[in-house]
């Protein structure tokens, strides 16, 4: 099976202290560690694993700049076997539509039987998975949280719905999936890995090595932006039991029974 | 002057003359044992490079010190001098079982040295040797099969019990010497008819006993006991010989070479491969111990080694709390799998992963690496290494669980494993009430100063541990020293991460750290962390570092030449425990310099526990295992707790930031709390810091 991952650099929530810029609408981006979107690292680990089992490739693809590259190869370093860096300034801007439009050009180049992207990221709206499904004219399942791969060019899939049930659907491919974190316990990516991988050269593909449809994409082509950013006062909706240990057990059951957290 | 009773060799067996029959046992029987070794050292012609022929005077005085002298026996009273009994015996006896082999072949066979009065000597005391081995192999048995101690059992995920084996051996040493008394016995009866003078048992010995019992019996029947004792001993002492590389028995073999190709350099961690320099690691195929030929042969010949005799797993902090790891079992199952895939007859089999088929990844992540069976082996076997290289096969598969992989993450990319950022390492030097009245220097190329204050990242972040860092530097500013901190240019030491398996990451935080500390010139360095201690001691070792000392030496040495004075104890009426952290002890043997700073305090009620200095219980382990979520029944911090209430001890002194992190938390799951505190030794001192005389 032939598998493309859509991955995504972002700034690393556990390793920063995220502060906002004077504008209020981003956070101040220097001095800041960098990591492959949680959710992407996800579908890559399922990606690997499917290919484990059924045999195949797994390409990731990633939009940005020269040091997105080294995104992609902490993913080879985790097993995918190529990746892929589409960089061009005319990107710059673009909103999850954009983004959804030059990967469609980059997967029209190739013939994948799976496509595999994050259920979200920062600044994506959540929105880049389904929109790309449309524009390919895939069926597309956001939130997938169990693969399995049928006969007949089918897979069975899993999402978690309200009340942590789950609904299994069949779906045809190729297709489009968004992943779910818990799907899978993704790989460790040790520094020997890493460093193997740091050699390893990453194609670069511009806006003029695809059929991107410029409409989209850009700036200008951007109908959503992002306004506001900011972090949520910690502390406000926590309530701290106090009194010894014995009537904080007490009372923390009283409360677990009374918002049905236990029977 | 002829013999009433003929000697086994000269009599005829059919139509087999005695020297061509008990010449052809004793071929078949070397043979077989040739053979049965030879098979053993094929896995390890297959292991990894393990260098082990360095340091000889050191590796002979070890086995003088713990072979010969069985110098760990003794920690377990009754097991230990049944064995040292045993052993002894082996040892002396060894000689007389030559000898009684060839006089099969050769009637008038003396051993070379032991004719004349030497032999007198030697006879006299081989047959006490004889009825000591007799008399401990039947109470061993008796031990085993009834009284049956607790840490010989074998729990059922571990498989079937040992106790069949191991009587079995006990049976086969006590018709060894049984059959060697009743040889020597009817034998003196053979000639004494004669008047000769011959040489008698020695009084109360075996063969004594077995001589009186033997007082009326008729010559024919004396010959017939003669020959049958000698021909028991034959089979037996054969059947024993090739029986011992079967099993755990093999250590009676093995125990010497074992002991003298043992580890010489405490607390350090063996190098991800032996034969390979760190900075060509990148290109090797595969990292760490994943199948059994993974393994060095050192290592192989521990788990030969492994007498089964439970110590080090009834050591075990992580035993102890119910985690799925024991020791022993690491030893017992690696040895059941290569005896399974090379086995005697046949051909090696197919190599499987070891971690999820022998072991389980929670076995081999729930060490603390806190080195308590390896001090107690007597046979020195090493777990530490094998742990280590384990994970470090599981870290280069990926297989990290995933509670360890974000604080390995934020060490690759910060430096430390909370991902706080570089800039605010020296922020615990800032708060308000410490700021202006100790001043603690950043050192570079520019700044520098003639001692180093390691902190490293437990004690720069936890707001807790801070306290740490900064009754450290009220220390050292009170012993007038010029010192100062690397702040954001000092990395985690790398310890634990090494001991977690990431070979890779600890080089590279190592080199950045070994950068810093040559750039800011101190000619010392002096850390209140004993696993940053035992990292730049041990692990940085050969790399050119100014010497490196715990800060538990260094108040000790200052109160020693009177350069220091505490005042008397703040709270007279507590009792005060030291729990010797294992990096600080176990592993550097730093077991006096704390204890001598707490007696120093004038009135300092302090007890011991039960479990202290090499017998200290691991609190739970530090740096990364903070991290680990193990499965366990109980926490080890807890256990630890309780120990000292019960040595009657109402505050628990450390000298271990993460000891200090797990005791806090383990009073407070255990309820102990206004019953029971922990500090560490630097806020103490702090706390009783008299004013400097002028």
């Amino acid at each position: 099976m032939e598998i493309l991952v859509c991955v995504k650099r972002v700034p690393d929530t556990s390793e920063n202290e995220i502060e906002i810029n004077a504008e209020g609408n981003d956070i101040k981006r220097d001095d800041l560690v960098y990591s492959v979107n949680e959710w992407d690292n996800y579908a890559v680990e399922e990606a690997i694993q499917i290919v484990d089992r059924v045999g195949g490739s797994v390409t990731v693809v990633t939009i940005g700049s020269e040091e997105d590259a080294d995104t992609l190869r902490r993913e080879i370093a985790m097993g995918a076997n190529k990746g892929v860096l589409i960089s061009d300034e005319v990107f710059d801007g673009s909103d999850g539509r954009g983004i959804a439009a030059i990967l469609k050009a980059f997967v029209e180049k190739d013939a994948y039987d799976l496509i595999l992207s994050g259920a979200q990221a920062e600044a994506g709206l959540a929105q880049t998975g389904g929109m790309l499904a449309a524009m390919l004219d895939y069926p597309f399942a956001s939130l997938v949280n169990s693969i399995e791969i049928l006969e007949g060019n089918k897979l069975r899939i899993g999402r978690e719905i309200d009340g942590g049930n789950k609904e299994i659907h069949e779906i045809d491919l190729p297709c489009v999936l968004s992943i779910q974190t818990g799907i899978n316990e993704p790989r460790y990516v040790g520094i020997r890995g890493i460093r193997k991988a740091a050699s390893m050269d990453i194609p670069t593909l511009q806006a003029s090595d695809l059929g991107i449809d410029m409409r989209f994409v850009g700036r200008s082509a951007a109908r959503v932006k992002r306004t506001d950013y900011f972090v949520p006062a910690t502390g406000e909706g926590a309530e701290m039991l106090t009194g010894d240990t014995e009537e904080v057990v007490e009372r923390l059951v009283d409360i677990l029974k009374a918002k049905g957290g236990i029977k | 002057m002829p013999a009433l009773i003929t000697s086994p060799a000269r009599c005829v067996y059919g139509v087999i003359p005695g020297p061509i029959l008990f010449s052809a046992i004793t071929l078949i029987g070397i043979a077989c044992f040739a053979y049965i070794v030879a098979k053993r050292l094929v896995p390890l012609a297959r292991g990894e490079h393990d260098p082990r022929f360095d340091r000889l005077n050191v590796r002979l005085a070890k086995v003088l010190k713990y072979w010969l002298g069985q110098w760990k026996q003794p920690r377990y009273p009754t097991a230990g001098i049944l064995h040292i009994i045993l052993f002894a015996g082996f040892v002396v006896l060894a000689i007389r079982s030559i000898s009684l082999v060839m006089t099969g072949i050769f009637e008038d066979f003396v051993v070379p040295g032991l004719s004349g009065y030497a032999g007198h000597i030697y006879n006299v005391v081989k047959d006490y040797a004889v009825t000591g081995v007799f008399i401990s192999a039947a109470i061993a048995a008796i031990r085993r099969s009834v009284f049956k101690p607790e840490r010989y059992s074998v729990p059922a995920k571990y498989g079937k019990d040992h106790t069949a084996e191991a009587v079995l051996v006990l049976a086969l040493i006590a018709a060894l010497m049984v059959s060697e008394s009743l040889f020597e016995a009817s034998e003196a009866y053979g000639w004494t008819p004669n008047g000769q003078v011959t040489e008698s048992p020695a009084l109360f010995s075996l063969a004594w006993i077995f001589k009186c019992a033997l007082v009326s019996t008729s010559v024919h029947t004396l010959q017939l006991l003669h020959l049958s004792a000698y021909f028991v001993h034959e089979i037996t002492f054969f059947f024993f010989l090739c029986f011992l590389p079967m099993g755990k028995h093999f250590h009676v073999i093995t125990s010497l070479f074992n002991v003298y190709l043992m580890k010489l350099d405490r607390g350090s961690v063996k190098p991800a491969k032996w034969s390979i320099p760190d900075e060509k690691l990148d290109e090797v195929e595969s990292l760490g111990v994943k199948q059994f030929e993974d393994f060095t042969w050192k290592h192989m010949l521990d788990f030969y080694s492994c007498a089964d005799c439970g110590r080090c797993s009834d050591n075990c902090p992580a035993n102890a709390s119910g985690r799925p790891l024991s020791p022993r079992f690491i030893t017992i199952k690696a040895r059941d799998y290569c005896f399974q895939h090379y086995p005697v007859h046949g051909i090696p089999g197919e190599s499987h992963a070891l971690v999820g088929g022998i072991y389980s990844e929670d076995e081999i992540w729930s060490c603390t690496t806190c080195g308590a069976c390896e001090e107690e082996c007597p046979l020195m076997i090493e777990y530490i290494d094998k742990i280590v290289d384990m994970r470090r096969g599981m870290v280069d598969d990926g297989n990290v669980p995933r509670s360890l992989q974000k604080p390995l993450k934020a060490l690759e990319n910060r430096g430390n494993p909370y991902g706080k950022m570089e800039k605010n390492r020296a922020d615990w030097t800032k708060k308000e009430d410490f700021q202006g009245t100790c001043r603690v220097r950043i050192l570079n190329e520019k700044n520098k100063a003639e001692t180093l204050y390691f902190v490293d990242s437990i004690t720069s972040y936890d707001d807790r541990i801070q306290d740490i860092a900064r009754a450290t530097s009220r220390i050292l500013d009170r012993f007038g020293r010029e010192f100062g901190i690397l702040g954001a240019m000092e990395k985690d030491s790398g310890h634990e991460v090494r001991r977690f398996g990431e070979e890779m990451l600890f080089i590279s935080l190592r080199d950045q750290n070994i950068d810093a500390i040559k750039a800011c010139g101190a000619s010392e360095i002096v850390t209140a962390d004993p696993h940053a201690y035992n990292a730049l001691r041990n692990d940085y070792g050969g790399k050119g570092l100014p010497p490196v000392k715990h800060i538990s030496e260094t108040i000790a040495e200052q109160i020693r030449r009177g350069r220091i004075h505490l005042n008397p104890v703040q709270d007279p009426n507590r009792i005060y425990t030291y729990h010797d952290p294992c990096y600080l002890g176990r592993h550097n043997r730093i077991y006096d310099a704390p204890r001598e700073v707490l007696d120093a305090i004038p009135g300092l009620k302090r007890v011991e526990m039960v479990r202290c200095r090499d017998r200290s219980f691991c609190c739970g382990g530090g740096g990364l295992m903070l991290f680990y979520e193990p499965e366990e029944e109980q926490r080890i911090g807890v256990l630890r707790v309780k120990m000292a209430a019960e040595a009657g001890a109402d505050v628990i002194v450390t000298a271990c930031p993460f000891c200090l992190v797990n005791m806090e938390d383990a009073i407070k799951v255990a309820g102990m709390e206004g019953k029971m505190t922990a500090i560490d030794l630097t806020e103490l001192v702090e706390r009783h810091l008299a004013l400097q005389e002028q």
